[in-house]
């Protein structure tokens, strides 16, 4: 029987890299979805009752089911439609994936965006604090295509998201040049590839108005 | 084949109790290794360079790290005996999102009524309303997993251990504001891999107390 629009809606952001992954691992599967662009700031009241606990997107409800967190609702997807798989079945490359993601998720995107905004120790200090942290990053794919190989994967959606299709606009905006292609080539290989697949180009934010978005986040950030 | 789980932990690390209870739920035997904290040992910088901390898990040699991740891959990897998660994939999106809500909010908040000056009242009410939301999504139920012992389960357990020290320091009764929560905890506790795992709660404030006294709190 095939999936009606209906069945699957997804409340999400334009310049939010966790609702744009979610987009992302939809379309890879070829999932048909209704979606339901979000007021961030005066959130609405069908937002306020899906997500009562964080009140953020994305938001994902599949057949009346309610789900939110980014990582949650990627793996939900992938067990779901099970063509073009996200996550790798062997449970030890799973964990892996699913490590690199949190990192990125929970390290890189503060320190690469909200401590260098705020530069509370200098700007050189803030962008070689992040750049550890990206140089654990340029280890992981080196030698890929992908984080996920040959084809993308969890970790290529949230990073892909992520880095460079939110931060590095965002470092635009701040004239930074954070992941410069002779420290990290790898890195900036792997967003080659990503630029050159379908499903990521059509899940991105358009390039001017999400560099003038991070500015004015970067705006609210720093310190008086 | 001979399997080889290696275990990095600290006794009083409420993420390390989750890893003890898992293993032992899933009866897989392992070296337990004691880390000092602040004095770290060659193998826990070499099996988790990114954060440096615990509990890490190593199997056959490879590391992995972060205890939710690593119930998981004990789920899967000894499939066999008390599955943690469950297999519907809704269900497993829930588990996953209330264990991720107690890593993301009751740890942080947590801390912050014992090792940050000025802050413990604000801190502890904040504590009590997240209890208080964990305790809603309980319901009537057994464990949070329903009728199971799981997953969520075994990333709140842990905390029990601890609630001395909140209570002591936050000046709160955590059993008069969340009453259900704490019959939970003892339900819990009645299962043998949690009573091994979890420190007696004196020995943890003890520990908090001496860890103050050294940040100049006390």
């Amino acid at each position: 029987m095939a999936e009606k629009e209906e069945d699957v809606k997804l409340l999400g952001f334009w310049a939010s890299p966790f609702s744009r992954r979610v987009e992302m691992a939809l379309k890879l599967k070829g999932v048909p979805y209704e979606y339901l662009e979000q007021d961030i700031v005066n959130k609405s009241p069908l937002l306020l009752q899906l997500n009562p606990v964080y009140k953020k997107v994305p938001v994902l409800v599949h057949k009346g089911k309610v789900l939110s967190e980014s990582h949650v609702v990627l793996e939900y997807i992938d067990q779901i439609w099970k063509n073009n798989p996200i996550l790798p079945q062997d449970p030890y490359e799973k964990a892996m994936a699913l490590f690199w993601a949190k990192f990125v998720d929970e390290q890189v995107g503060p320190v690469a965006f909200r401590y260098v905004a705020k530069a509370e120790k200098g700007i050189e200090v803030a962008i070689k604090e992040a750049q550890e942290l990206f140089m654990f990053l340029e280890k992981e794919v080196t030698g890929k295509d992908f984080f996920g190989g040959e084809t993308i994967g969890f970790l290529d959606l949230v990073a892909g998201s992520m880095i460079p299709f939110c931060l590095a606009r965002g470092w635009e905006g701040m004239g930074i040049d954070m992941i410069p292609e002779e420290k990290f080539p790898e890195l900036n290989r792997w967003i080659k590839n990503l630029k050159e697949i379908e499903i990521v180009r059509e899940c991105i934010p358009p390039r001017e108005k999400q560099i003038e978005h991070m500015k004015k986040v970067v705006e609210r950030i720093k310190p008086a | 084949m001979a399997e080889e789980v290696i275990l990095l932990d600290f006794w009083a690390s409420m993420f390390g109790m989750r890893i003890r209870i898992a293993l032992s739920e899933k009866r897989v035997k392992y070296d337990y290794r004691e880390e000092d904290l602040w004095d770290k040992s060659s193998l826990l910088l070499e099996m988790n360079p990114v954060h440096k901390k615990i509990p890490v898990l190593i199997h056959n040699g490879k590391p992995v790290c972060e205890s939710l991740i690593q119930i998981e891959y004990i789920d899967e990897t000894w499939p066999d005996k008390n599955p943690l998660l469950p297999s519907d994939p809704y269900k497993r999106a829930h588990a996953k999102f209330w264990a991720d809500f107690i890593d993301k909010k009751v740890n942080v908040t947590a801390r912050r009524i014992w090792a940050a000056k000025g802050e413990e009242q604000e801190a502890a009410k904040e504590f009590i309303e997240i209890l208080k939301t964990l305790e809603s999504e309980l319901g009537d139920k057994k464990y949070f997993g329903d009728e199971t012992f799981g997953y969520v389960d075994i990333a709140l357990i842990g905390f029990y251990s601890w609630f001395g020290v909140y209570e002591k320091f936050g000046n709160i009764s955590i059993e008069s504001e969340c009453s259900k929560l704490i019959a939970w905890a003892k339900r819990c506790l009645e299962r043998e891999s949690v009573a091994k795992a979890l420190p007696e709660s004196e020995k943890v404030t003890t520990f908090v107390s001496d860890r103050r006294k050294k940040l100049g709190l006390e």
